[in-house]
C-alpha cells in the first residue's frame, strides 16, 4: 500500500492558497490498491500523453476524498510527470473541480434562461433558506454549517424543455418547482 | 395545412416503449448493420457518400461534414489522425445529445466506428460535458459490449482494421464545446480555445496532428447516410439544408421538447402553435432565440425582407412573416439569426426582455475563459450593465454603453465565443430598443455598493457577505 507523504508543505505557500484552511493538514493519505489500479486505467486510456489524464485524474481524488487537496494536486503531478502548477491550472479552471470540502448533498440548480423563466430563481433561494446557507462564495456556492448540503446555481444542464432542473450530487432531477425540491430535500435528507 | 409530421431517424428508437440501451436491443433493432456496410467499403467511398449526402454539421456552425473530412489528404497526411465526437452538449436550449447518449449510445458509437474506418482513425475520445456522469457510464458500457461484438479493438470484424474509443468527461466549462478548446482539454490543459490560422483541427488538432471533431447527431447522422446513401439522404429536405434536423424546444410554450423534422419542411409558426401547442397559458408570443442562446433574437409580429432565387434565377425581394420563417440553416441566415446547434427558446408577453439578456449575459460572462481581453472584459461589461438596468438601477446612457461594448468585441476575439456573447446584446438592443431605453432612463443609476468579493476576500469578511446576488429570474 502506498501512501502519499508531503514534502514541499513547508517551503511554498502560494498566494492563492492563503486562505485554503486545509493546505497544512497533515493528513497522510492512505491510496488504495484499487485506487492504484484505476489511476492506471485511467492513465491508460491516453497512450500518447499521459498529461491528457489530469482532467480524469483529478476526478479520481475527488470522488474519492470530496475535493482536492494540495497533496492530491503533487500525487497526480508525480504520477503524470507534470509540474503541480498544470495541475492548479486545471483544477482552478474547471467549475466542478473543488479546492475545498462542499456539502456532501450537493445542489446543483440550472441558473439559464429556460430554467429561469420555468422558475428557478425561486428553487434555488428555497433551497438555499431550507438548507440554512446564509452566505456564498464568489463563485456562488453555499455550503450550510454543518457541512451536510451545498447549493450553487450552475449553468444550463442540457435539459431545458423540462425545467427547472436540479442535480443532487450525480442525479438530475427536472421541473423541480419548490414543493418538488420540498419533496427531494425530504428525500435525501 | 397542417404541421408536418415529425420525420425520426436520428430519434426513430428515442423514447419507445420497451426500447433499452443495451447492445442485444440495439442489434434486434438492426444495430451495427451499417457498419458491416461501410466496413467493407473504401473509406474513400464512405467519404464520397457523406459529401453526396450534404450533410452539415449539428453542433453549431453548420459546416458541410464531407468538406471538413475532406480537409485531410490521406496521400499526403504522414501523422495519425484522430476524431473527437463533441459531446459537450452546452449551448444554452439545447437538449438532444443527451437523449441520444443516454437512450441509445451505440447509435452513436455506430456512427463513430463508421466515421473513423472512413477517414483512418485508430484513436477517438468522446468528449462528454462533466455534468452527464451517467452519459458518460453508459457511453463506457456501451464500449465495452461494442468491444465484445469486435465492433471496437483490434482486428474489427477480421478486416484487419483497429479502432479505440474512449471517453472524455469535461467539468462544467461551456468553452470546452469550441473545438480548440475542447481539444486543449483534451491535452490536459485549460479550455484556452487556438487561434485559427494555424491551428485548424484538420492541420494542428490533438496533439498537433489532423482531428476531425463532430457533434454527437451529426455522428449519429453517417450511419444513416451509409443505410440511405448518400444521395437518397441529400434527397429529405432542402437543397444545401439536407437531411433531418433535431430541434429542441424550451421557454413558454405548452409543450417543450424534441422533436426531429425533415430540415427545411417546417416553419417557425407550425413549431411553436401546432407541435408545441401554443405559447403557455394563452398568452401571446414575445421574443424567439432560434438556434440556441447566441443566436439573434427575433421579436413576434417581426416582417423580414429576404431575396428569393426566382424560378429563372434571378432574385426577388419578398417579404416573410416570423411565423413562415423556414426553420433551417440557410433559411433562418437569410432573416439575420441563426439555425445554431437547434434550441429554440420561446418568450412569452409578460416575459422582461431587459432580464432575459441579463439572464444570458450573465452566462457569458461566467464562460468566457478570459484570454481574449475584449471576450473577457466585455462579457464582464454586458454582465454589469444589463443586470443594472434589469434591475432598475440603469440609467439612460447605459443603453448606447452596452451597445458600444458589444459592438467591440465580435471579430476581435480568439474564438467565436466573442461573437457567441455580443450577438444576444446586439440582437437584444436592436429588436427591443424601446424597452431598454425606457428601463434604463427610469433607472436610479448605478448604485454604489461595496466591491464585489475577489479571489482576496476571506470567507466570512464583510466583502463576502454584501455579495447578494440580485435576482435575474425572466
Ligand atoms: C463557444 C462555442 C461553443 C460550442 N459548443 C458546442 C457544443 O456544446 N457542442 C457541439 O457539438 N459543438 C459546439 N460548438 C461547435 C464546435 O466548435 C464545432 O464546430 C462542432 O463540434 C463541429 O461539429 P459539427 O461539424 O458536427 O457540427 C461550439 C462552438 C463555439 C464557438
Ligand atoms: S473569445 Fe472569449 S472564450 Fe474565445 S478564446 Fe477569447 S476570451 Fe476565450
Ligand atoms: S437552461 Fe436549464 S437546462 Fe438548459
Amino acid at each position: 500500500m502506498s501512501s502519499v507523504t508531503d514534502t514541499s508543505e513547508t517551503t511554498h505557500s502560494a498566494s492563492h492558497d492563503v486562505h485554503d484552511p486545509h493546505l497544512h493538514d497533515e493528513v497522510k493519505v492512505e491510496l488504495s490498491p484499487d485506487f492504484l489500479a484505476q489511476a492506471d486505467k485511467i492513465v491508460s486510456k491516453y497512450p500518447v500523453s499521459k498529461r491528457s489524464a489530469v482532467m480524469p485524474l483529478i476526478y479520481l481524488w475527488q470522488d474519492n476524498f470530496g475535493y482536492v487537496s494540495q497533496q492530491g494536486v503533487r500525487w497526480i503531478a508525480q504520477r503524470i510527470e507534470i509540474q503541480p502548477i498544470n495541475v492548479m491550472e486545471v483544477l482552478t479552471f474547471y467549475p466542478m473541480f473543488r479546492q475545498h470540502p462542499v456539502g456532501k448533498i450537493q445542489f446543483k440548480v440550472c441558473r439559464t434562461l429556460s430554467c429561469a423563466l420555468a422558475g428557478s430563481y425561486e428553487t434555488c433561494e428555497f433551497l438555499r433558506k431550507k438548507c440554512g446557507i446564509t452566505e456564498i462564495d464568489e463563485h456562488g456556492l453555499g455550503v450550510s454549517d454543518d457541512g451536510k448540503f451545498s447549493v450553487e446555481f450552475v449553468e444550463c444542464l442540457a435539459s431545458c424543455g423540462t425545467g427547472p432542473v436540479v442535480m443532487i450530487n450525480d442525479d438530475l432531477y427536472e421541473k423541480v418547482d419548490t414543493s418538488k425540491a420540498q419533496e427531494l430535500l425530504n428525500k435525501v435528507s | 395545412m397542417p404541421a408536418p409530421a415529425e420525420m425520426r431517424i436520428v430519434l426513430k428508437n428515442i423514447d419507445k416503449p420497451g426500447y433499452t440501451r443495451d447492445i442485444d436491443c440495439y442489434l434486434k433493432h438492426g444495430g451495427y448493420e451499417e457498419l458491416k456496410k461501410a466496413i467493407a467499403m473504401a473509406p474513400a467511398d464512405i467519404i464520397a457518400e457523406v459529401k453526396a449526402s450534404g450533410l452539415r454539421g449539428r453542433g453549431g456552425a453548420g459546416f458541410p461534414c464531407g468538406v471538413k473530412w475532406g480537409f485531410i489528404d490521406p496521400k499526403k497526411n504522414t501523422k495519425p489522425v484522430y476524431l473527437i465526437c463533441n459531446a459537450d452538449e452546452s449551448e444554452p436550449g439545447t437538449f438532444k445529445d443527451r437523449q441520444i447518449i443516454h437512450k441509445e449510445p451505440h447509435q452513436l458509437i455506430e456512427g463513430m466506428i463508421i466515421s473513423c474506418f472512413a477517414n483512418n482513425v485508430k484513436l477517438a475520445y468522446i468528449y462528454i460535458r462533466g455534468e452527464f456522469p451517467y452519459g458518460a457510464k453508459i457511453l463506457e458500457e456501451a464500449i465495452e459490449e461494442a468491444r465484445a461484438h469486435n465492433f471496437i479493438g483490434t482486428n474489427i470484424l477480421g478486416t484487419g482494421y483497429d479502432l479505440e474509443i474512449y471517453v472524455h468527461r469535461g467539468a462544467g466549462a461551456y468553452i470546452c464545446g469550441e473545438e480548440t478548446g475542447l481539444i486543449e482539454s483534451l491535452e490536459g490543459k485549460r479550455a484556452y480555445p487556438r487561434i485559427k490560422p494555424p491551428y485548424f483541427p484538420a492541420v494542428l488538432g490533438l496533439y498537433m496532428c489532423p482531428t476531425i471533431v463532430n457533434n454527437v447527431e451529426t455522428l449519429c447522422d453517417v450511419k444513416h447516410i451509409i443505410k440511405m446513401g448518400g444521395a437518397e439522404y441529400g434527397k429529405l429536405g432542402r437543397p444545401n439544408n439536407t437531411g433531418t434536423r433535431v430541434i429542441c424546444v424550451s421557454g413558454d410554450v405548452e409543450k417543450p421538447g424534441y422533436y426531429e423534422f425533415e430540415t427545411g419542411k417546417i416553419t417557425m409558426g407550425e413549431l411553436i402553435y401546432e407541435v408545441c401547442g401554443g405559447i403557455k397559458g394563452g398568452k401571446k408570443l414575445k421574443a424567439i432565440i432560434p438556434g440556441g442562446s447566441s443566436a439573434k433574437i427575433i421579436r413576434a409580429g417581426e416582417v423580414f425582407k429576404v431575396k428569393e432565387k426566382q424560378a429563372d434565377g434571378s432574385m426577388a425581394d419578398k417579404e416573410i412573416k416570423l411565423e413562415d420563417v423556414i426553420l433551417d440553416f440557410d433559411s433562418l441566415a437569410a432573416i439575420g439569426t441563426m439555425a445554431g446547434s437547434g434550441g429554440v427558446m420561446v418568450m412569452d408577453e409578460t416575459r422582461d426582455i431587459t432580464r432575459c439578456l441579463a439572464n444570458l449575459s450573465e452566462f457569458y460572462a461566467h464562460e468566457s475563459c478570459g484570454q481574449c481581453t475584449p471576450c473577457r472584459e466585455g462579457a464582464q461589461w454586458m454582465k454589469k450593465i444589463t443586470r443594472r438596468i434589469a434591475t432598475g438601477e440603469g440609467r439612460a446612457a447605459d443603453v448606447p454603453l452596452l451597445k458600444s461594448v458589444a459592438d467591440n468585441i465580435a471579430g476581435k476575439t480568439i474564438c467565436a465565443f466573442g461573437e457567441a456573447c455580443s450577438w444576444p446584446v446586439q440582437s437584444f438592443l436592436a429588436k427591443f430598443k424601446d424597452e431598454f431605453d425606457a428601463k434604463a432612463a427610469a433607472g436610479t443609476g448605478p448604485v454604489v455598493r461595496p466591491v464585489e468579493p475577489t479571489m482576496s476576500a476571506p470567507k466570512g469578511s464583510a466583502a463576502y457577505k454584501a455579495a447578494k446576488e440580485p435576482v435575474i429570474a425572466g
